[in-house]
């Protein structure tokens, strides 16, 4: 660089503004004032001096929630349930999961490898609820229709999640237990199943955090549990009890959170 | 370890295996667990095999093919098609207005009496604390509780969903800025809080050129969940795709059922689609 | 008492280790110091100090007649804004233009919807050019901060600061990354801009030369004390070499070629390549 000297340097040039940038904000503006104006909710009616109060209303009738023992019973045997849905749910999906990643992840060819990932995919582009619907119709209302829901969507999950990590891990420790004469699939559960099986019980602890929430929701189409309960007592404008079986369902979110946090952390110490 | 390491012959002395303990008590314990389990679960697998189930199941299966086209279930289709998308891209619209200012106050990293520690810290911990408390309390909920509670104060319809995106999402998108917005450029974010920049400034001087995409990318994604979740939350009343199925479900219609079906399928591969070309953009 | 000032104070960091120990010192407004020393003596810690970017464990800190850890927030901000801090290390996120990065000196004394606005279209883009200028960077004044060099990149630093017109000026190494040619030019335009607005000058510099020659008075730290603080013409070889411990070995120095008559009177200059 030269010394110092104002006049002779150019006059800089501006750059270009960004034609893609701008275009892709208008179009998101765009859709979004589309979405609201097709909706075409009644702004007015919503949010008039009536609705409001009536909103109010409504909204207080939540408090003070239903505290009488036997209430506060039937709300933890509805989590219980809810738990156990989940928790079974999960538990067999683990299992169909790895079953199924097996295939998915290549190990018995192409052809095998398409159509278990065709699989999973439908397995788990279904929503849980639309599972739920399905299998009340088959197993009846209650909870196993829940469990059997659960199971169904989260071996679509854990099964992707598991093929991945299946085709991310070395070859190289199982190939060498295989040259050393061993068979298949004690191979396989000496080499592979250790890399990453502490890996899959976090994914699968993961899951049970989601899946816990989505157990309760499932109770709304028959499915036993918290949503069950809840689903029955909106349906009756019952909004004290409603209001405890929320706070019911907030607790056990907690709770499940924590615990899974702890032994994913005792799992996985560099992972925090 | 013996001494006698290097000789043959000698009383075999089995080595205890340290961890056999602690795997024999959790096997007991997941066994112990496990068994009130399945009975809260009614967990009844023969019952799936049952005749009268298994009838009315394959009755319903035989329903779905072929799939209803007939032309005006074919423009309700349409129609509720719209209504998802509609509700998704309200919902989560409305989430991103709630997010953004929860997450700038519940950021550490444009917090002014951090440096230092100067004036109000105190109170600047507990303000940031209770965000996001407020955040965990928004998430916690699932959003289809949220519609459920909107539908029965509203009234059936889409405006119950995008409600109830908006609290959960909001909680969410929330969140994740929050933990973005600390993962960026936080010294030169601190150096502009140092020479007395508001934190509107220190926000979009230092903080969001760092990490835009990352913020835009993740709303992307959310907004692919939220077309799930509008379907799902029409099982509850509250409009779009969810409610058709609901409906047709209920009468046992198999075929109207399964073209709703495919039609989310489409829908969820769709936005897939969209989702992965806009993140491709912005990168 | 409208300057900097210190008295007792001290610096410990919260894993223990002491950066700073019985610091006083008082500049008076408008004065220039210079700041010498070897690596961790603490020359960083005590440009921070007099920043407000970090608390002083012990000890008194007045700037400018305020004493900024007991004064309210809206005190402490307002006297931020007066305060201007050159890093070693510019503190800017690269995706920004050069003319964002200089604009966002004056945050402190915008009001919200011009620094918005300024961020779309520049509000003083001729302002932030001809800060740049001072500094032989004008014609980058558009382009991406990402597309700078290290020198280049500390330069916008500097010239955040000028546009800034802070009554304060505290630099930290500002020209580690620079050429001699161009930290010369870039430490004559901050003394130049503090002469022309009676504004405070305090640096610290890693090269003795550019110390030498373009402060009237000059503060010497070893492990986190002062070791002397007098007028430059008082400065002799010897408390140098005491103060580097670096006897009969070259000094660390920008490697500047100064002309014999404007060399302090009685210090010897090597002209030897400095060490960084």
């Amino acid at each position: 660089m030269s010394a110092i000297d104002t006049a002779a340097s150019p006059a800089p040039t501006r750059l270009p503004p960004c034609w893609g940038c701008m275009a892709l904000a208008l179009a998101v503006v765009a859709a979004i004032v589309w979405s609201f104006a097709y909706l075409a909710v009644d702004y007015r009616q919503l949010f008039g001096r009536e609705s409001m109060r009536l909103m109010a209303k409504f909204i207080g009738e939540f408090f003070p929630p239903d505290l009488t023992t036997t209430f506060v019973a039937k709300a933890a045997w509805g989590a219980l349930q809810t738990f156990a849905v989940a928790a079974i749910g999960t538990a067999l999906a683990v299992v169909f999961g790895a079953a199924i990643a097996l295939p998915a992840a290549g190990r018995f060819g192409v052809a095998p490898r398409l159509a278990a990932r065709l699989l999973l995919n439908f397995l788990r582009s279904v929503p849980e609820l639309v599972w739920a619907a399905l299998m009340v119709i088959a197993a009846g209302l209650g909870p196993f229709a829940g469990t059997l829901a659960l199971a169904l969507h989260t071996t679509g999950v854990l099964g992707r999640l598991y093929a991945e990590s299946l085709e991310n891990i070395p070859p190289a420790p199982e190939r060498a237990l295989r040259e050393g004469g061993s068979g298949r699939i004690a191979a396989f559960a000496y080499a592979t199943l250790p890399l990453v099986a502490a890996q899959g019980v976090a994914y699968a602890l993961y899951r049970l955090e989601m899946n816990i929430r989505m157990a309760a929701v499932l109770g709304f189409v028959g499915a036993g549990g918290l949503g069950q309960l809840l689903y029955f007592h909106l349906s009756i404008f019952q909004q004290a009890q409603a209001s405890t079986l929320l706070i019911a369902m907030f607790v056990l979110v907690f709770a499940v959170d924590s615990l899974s946090a702890f032994v994913r952390g005792r799992l996985l110490p560099a992972h925090g | 370890m013996s001494a006698a390491a290097g000789t043959i012959a000698g009383p075999r002395v089995t080595l205890r295996d340290p961890a056999a303990r602690t795997r024999a008590t959790a096997l007991v314990v997941a066994l112990a667990v496990l068994w009130p389990l399945l009975w809260l679960a009614e967990f009844k697998p023969w019952h799936l095999f049952d005749s009268g189930n298994l009838q009315v199941m394959a009755s319903f299966l035989a329903g779905f093919l072929p799939p209803a086209t007939a032309p005006e279930f074919l423009a309700l289709l349409w129609k509720a098609t719209l209504e998802t998308l509609a509700i998704a891209t309200a919902g989560i619209a409305l989430a991103f207005v709630i997010a953004v200012p929860l997450a700038v106050v519940a950021t550490r990293a444009l917090s002014v009496s951090r440096i230092g520690p100067g004036p109000g810290r105190g109170v600047g911990a507990a303000v940031r604390t209770a965000t996001r408390g407020l955040l965990t309390v928004l998430r916690a909920i699932p959003e289809v509780v949220w519609a459920l509670v909107f539908v029965r104060a509203l009234g059936l319809g889409p405006g119950a969903g995008v409600l109830a995106l908006a609290v959960t999402y909001g909680g969410m998108l929330g969140k994740v800025y929050t933990e973005i917005l600390e993962s960026g450029d936080t010294r030169s974010a601190r150096a502009l809080l140092e020479a007395g920049s508001p934190r509107l400034g220190a926000l979009f001087y230092a903080l969001v050129p760092s990490t835009a995409q990352e913020l835009a990318s993740y709303t992307v994604y959310r907004w692919e969940c939220a077309v799930r979740a509008s379907v799902v939350m029409g099982f509850v009343g509250a409009g779009g795709l969810g409610q058709l199925m609901d409906q047709s479900m209920k009468m046992l219609n198999g075929g109207e059922a399964s073209s709703i079906l495919l039609t989310f399928l489409g829908l969820v591969i769709v936005a897939d689609a969209m989702s992965a070309l806009i993140r491709r953009v912005l990168s | 008492m409208t300057g900097l000032f210190l008295e007792g104070a001290g610096l410990v960091h919260p894993n223990g280790q002491r950066a700073l120990r019985n610091v006083s010192l008082s500049v008076d407004s408008g004065e220039r110091v210079g700041v010498i020393g070897p690596s961790g003596a603490g020359k960083t810690t005590l440009v921070r100090l007099l920043g407000t970017s970090l608390r002083p464990s012990e000890g008194q800190l007045f700037i400018g007649d305020t004493d900024p850890w007991h004064a309210g927030a809206g005190a402490l901000r307002q006297l931020r804004a007066r305060i201007g801090v050159i890093h070693q290390s510019p503190p800017i996120p690269p995706r920004l233009r050069v003319v964002t990065a200089v604009l966002a000196g004056r945050l402190g004394a915008w009001p919200a919807w011009k620094a918005l606005a300024s961020l779309v279209v520049p509000d003083d883009a001729a302002g932030a050019r001809e800060a740049l200028e001072r500094l032989d960077l004008g014609d980058r004044v558009f382009d991406r901060c990402d597309r700078l060099s290290g020198g280049q990149l500390q330069r916008v630093g500097i010239a955040r600061v000028l546009y800034q017109r802070p009554s304060f000026i505290l630099a930290d190494e500002p020209v580690s990354a620079l050429d001699p040619a161009l930290a010369d030019l870039s430490v004559g335009a901050l003394v130049a801009e503090s002469e022309g607005r009676g504004a405070t000058l305090l640096a610290s510099l890693h090269a003795v030369d550019l110390a030498l020659k373009w402060f009237p008075r000059l503060i010497g730290m070893k492990a986190g004390e002062i070791v002397f603080d007098r007028p430059t013409a008082a400065v002799t070889t010897a408390m140098l070499h005491d103060l580097y411990a670096t006897e009969g070995r070259a000094l660390p120095q920008q490697g500047l070629d100064v002309l014999p008559d404007e060399r302090p009177a009685n210090v010897v200059l090597l002209k030897r390549p400095g060490c960084q």
